[in-house]
């Protein structure tokens, strides 16, 4: 299986009193919070923190796309992947992804991506995702009704950007260039860098992945416990769409925090879950949707009560669950995976073989955990876990990752650590 | 209160409902945020003298789905002068609410002919920063009917399911009409409609809900401004909201069947 370290990069120093005293840390979180100074450094630990990982042997390292959000601080996740193109050799860059309906034109997503193909010698997975309400239709002002209409297109003319051979007219319904023709095209380009889809529990979407051969992703912050009703729903549509049962079609998300034991572990990690769960996730409800961003064919499934995520949330002990934000219940619910190394392996192998999942993103930083812990996390994880997880699902061929320029073919990069040592 | 006759016309493809009762000359209505989920006290003072006649607009209750092939403003302002065509309401007099106010001040203002008088219920279409309108679609569920109305109960008793309605399609219906309206007006309500309103030729009424918390009060000066020659005349209804027709159904029919004459 494929183990991949995923940074949310959120801002560690949301104070104390922050549910109390603001409403949101998301779309209208107060400017006041924000240090320019502290996140200079925030920025730097997070990205030591991403290079570190691939330094330790994790298959990818992924970033994402989040608007005026304290728990996200990229709003380019692409400006931080050119730049760890540049300081990894080997491991894939997952950019999980651009909210393709933001980008005006949205050729702009197929030229970047291409960018980082180019300088990563072909280690780019390309996230498309639709975005969250509050990123899209709130923090970006794109109209709810229009947002899927606008991303099924963009997307159509990204993947046209990426594989037509000559300059083409494109005369969409909301996109019209006369030439497209972007300079720099990808190094994968039989025919296009892998794509995958981070989504909802929407039947829509597990169809859509399907009939195109993308990889759908469940970036839940919940864990596999919730997550399980959901990826068992995507399963049972692949079957019926009568496609396999490839692990590698599938990614999932989960925080975990492993240290020599299980008390060390609560000692070390009970702080930065609390903060994630506590102040991270403290989003206004005003903000949660926006009428036309959720399809009403999902509305429909959800009032029935045959959407498992749905029904996940009617079930009281669920709903009460997924707002818990002590350690206890965070555990308990199965958000965050702590324990010793080996109480770690079997939980992942759990979680890996009863969701099916391949590709597993794993959150190592969360809340305000700091770069000394995070890289504690992260060498304990890839040298005592990965190890006894990385057999699983071996017959399987993942045909969703990217496909490199052979290494002795690719350029050399400087290292940046070496040339420090040699001054 | 009596059923209205319910006929269907069809736009872009769409069914949509138009509703009629009462008579002597005829009158539309094109309704605010929410639609017309049910027929309403409004309706009936406004059928004791004239012929009501009230198209739904695409995606608001009645409207089918007609919402989902609008891709820009043009493509509104052009359903519903089809609807109003279709509708028979083509050269009458119209009363326009919120969304619906905002649409009637575009047909009269593009189309001169099309409209006898003008009255207008709080209508969307400007945008001011200094002074700027509530967002109705960043709302608390919670929150929604005391936005909507001065008397929160009077929003909750139109949007509630009738006894037998379907539990699924119900409120379905509810969600698409405030997707109707974000489709024509996300993010602000506004639709530069201060480049068109000084085409208005129709004698126009602007009425506001004195206690309007989706769009102040205030903003009635704005049109009238921006009006010129229409030179419209401006009323406040006193304990009303945003959806004064719910709030004082019997003062905001007199003060519009008044203008109308």
């Amino acid at each position: 299986m494929k183990l991949m370290w995923f940074h949310l990069m959120p801002y560690t120093e949301l104070p104390d009193d922050f549910n109390k005293k603001h409403p949101s840390v998301w779309v209208d979180i107060h400017s006041s919070l924000f240090d320019p100074r502290r996140a200079h450094h925030m920025y730097n630990d997070f990205m030591d923190e991403l290079e570190y990982a691939a330094e330790v042997g994790f298959d990818a390292i992924c970033v994402n796309e989040h608007h005026s959000n304290g728990y996200g601080l990229m709003p380019s996740p692409n400006l931080i992947a050119s730049s760890l193109a540049r300081r990894t050799t080997d491991t894939a860059l997952c950019v999980m992804g651009n909210s393709l309906a933001l980008y005006n034109p949205p050729t702009r997503v197929a030229e970047e991506f291409a960018m980082i193909d180019c300088i990563s010698g072909g280690r780019l997975i390309a996230g498309f995702p639709v975005g969250s309400p509050m990123d899209t239709c709130y923090a970006y002002g794109q109209n709810p009704s229009l947002l899927r209409e606008r991303y099924l297109e963009a997307h159509d003319l990204v993947k046209r950007a990426w594989t037509e051979k000559d300059t083409f007219a494109f005369n969409g319904r909301f996109n019209q260039q006369r030439y497209v023709n972007i300079w720099p095209r990808p190094i994968q380009n039989e025919p296009h860098p892998p794509i995958w889809i981070p989504g909802g529990g929407s039947v829509e979407t597990w169809r859509w992945c399907a009939e195109m051969d993308y990889v759908y992703c469940y970036l839940s912050y919940y864990g596999y416990k919730a997550g399980l009703a959901t990826m068992n729903g995507f399963w049972n549509e692949m079957q019926k769409l009568g496609k396999d049962r490839n692990p590698y079609r599938a990614g999932f998300l989960q925080f975990v925090g492993v240290a020599e034991s299980r008390q060390q572990a609560l000692d070390l990690y009970t702080e930065p879950a609390e903060y994630f769960y506590g102040r991270c996730l403290h989003v206004d409800a005003r903000f949660a949707l926006p009428p036309g961003y959720t399809t009403e064919a999902t509305q429909r499934a959800g009032i029935e009560g045959m959407m498992t995520k749905a029904a996940n949330l009617a079930n009281p002990a669920t709903k009460a669950a997924l707002k818990a934000t002590n350690m206890k219940d965070i555990v308990d619910g199965g958000y965050v995976i702590v324990g010793s190394p080996d109480e770690v392996v079997e939980q992942i192998r759990h979680v890996a073989t009863s969701l099916n999942v391949g590709h597993l993103m794993l959150l190592l930083q969360y809340g305000n955990m700091s770069k000394d812990t995070t890289k504690y996390n992260t060498r304990l994880f890839a040298e005592k876990v990965m190890p006894k997880v990385k057999d699983l699902f071996g017959d399987w061929e993942d045909k969703w990752w990217p496909k490199p320029m052979a290494k002795n073919q690719r350029a050399a990069v400087p290292s940046y650590r070496a040339q420090v040592a040699a001054e | 209160m009596s059923e209205p006759r319910t006929t269907t016309v069809e736009v872009n493809g769409f069914p949509c409902r138009v509703w009629t009762k009462g008579s002597g000359p005829k009158v539309g209505f094109l309704a605010g945020l929410g639609g017309l989920p049910r027929w309403l006290p409004f309706l009936d003072e406004l059928a004791k003298t004239r012929t009501v006649v009230v198209p739904s607009l695409p995606g608001y209750p009645g409207g089918s789905t007609g919402h989902s092939v609008l891709d820009t403003h043009l493509d509104w302002v052009l359903a519903v002068r089809q609807l109003l065509d279709k509708a028979g309401l083509a050269g009458c007099d119209l009363v326009g609410a919120s969304v619906g106010g905002a649409f009637a001040a575009e047909i009269a203002a593009i189309f001169p002919g099309h409209v006898k008088k003008l009255a207008l219920l709080a209508p969307f279409g400007l945008f001011d920063e200094t002074n700027p309108a509530t967002d109705p679609w960043a709302q608390r569920r919670d929150a929604v009917a005391g936005l909507m109305c001065a008397d929160a109960d009077k929003w909750s008793a139109m949007v509630s399911p009738p006894e037998g309605a379907n539990s699924v399609e119900w409120p379905i219906e509810m969600v698409r009409a405030s997707e109707a309206a974000a489709r024509a007006f996300w993010p602000l309500g506004a639709t530069k409609l201060e480049k068109r309103l000084g085409l208005i030729a129709a004698p126009t009424l602007l009425l506001w809900g004195e206690k309007d918390a989706v769009i102040p009060p205030s903003y009635a000066q704005k049109f009238a401004t921006g009006m010129k020659g229409g030179s419209p005349r401006i009323e406040t209804v006193p304990d009303a909201g945003h959806l004064a027709y719910l709030d004082r159904p019997e003062a905001v029919a007199s003060a519009i069947l008044a203008h109308l004459g």
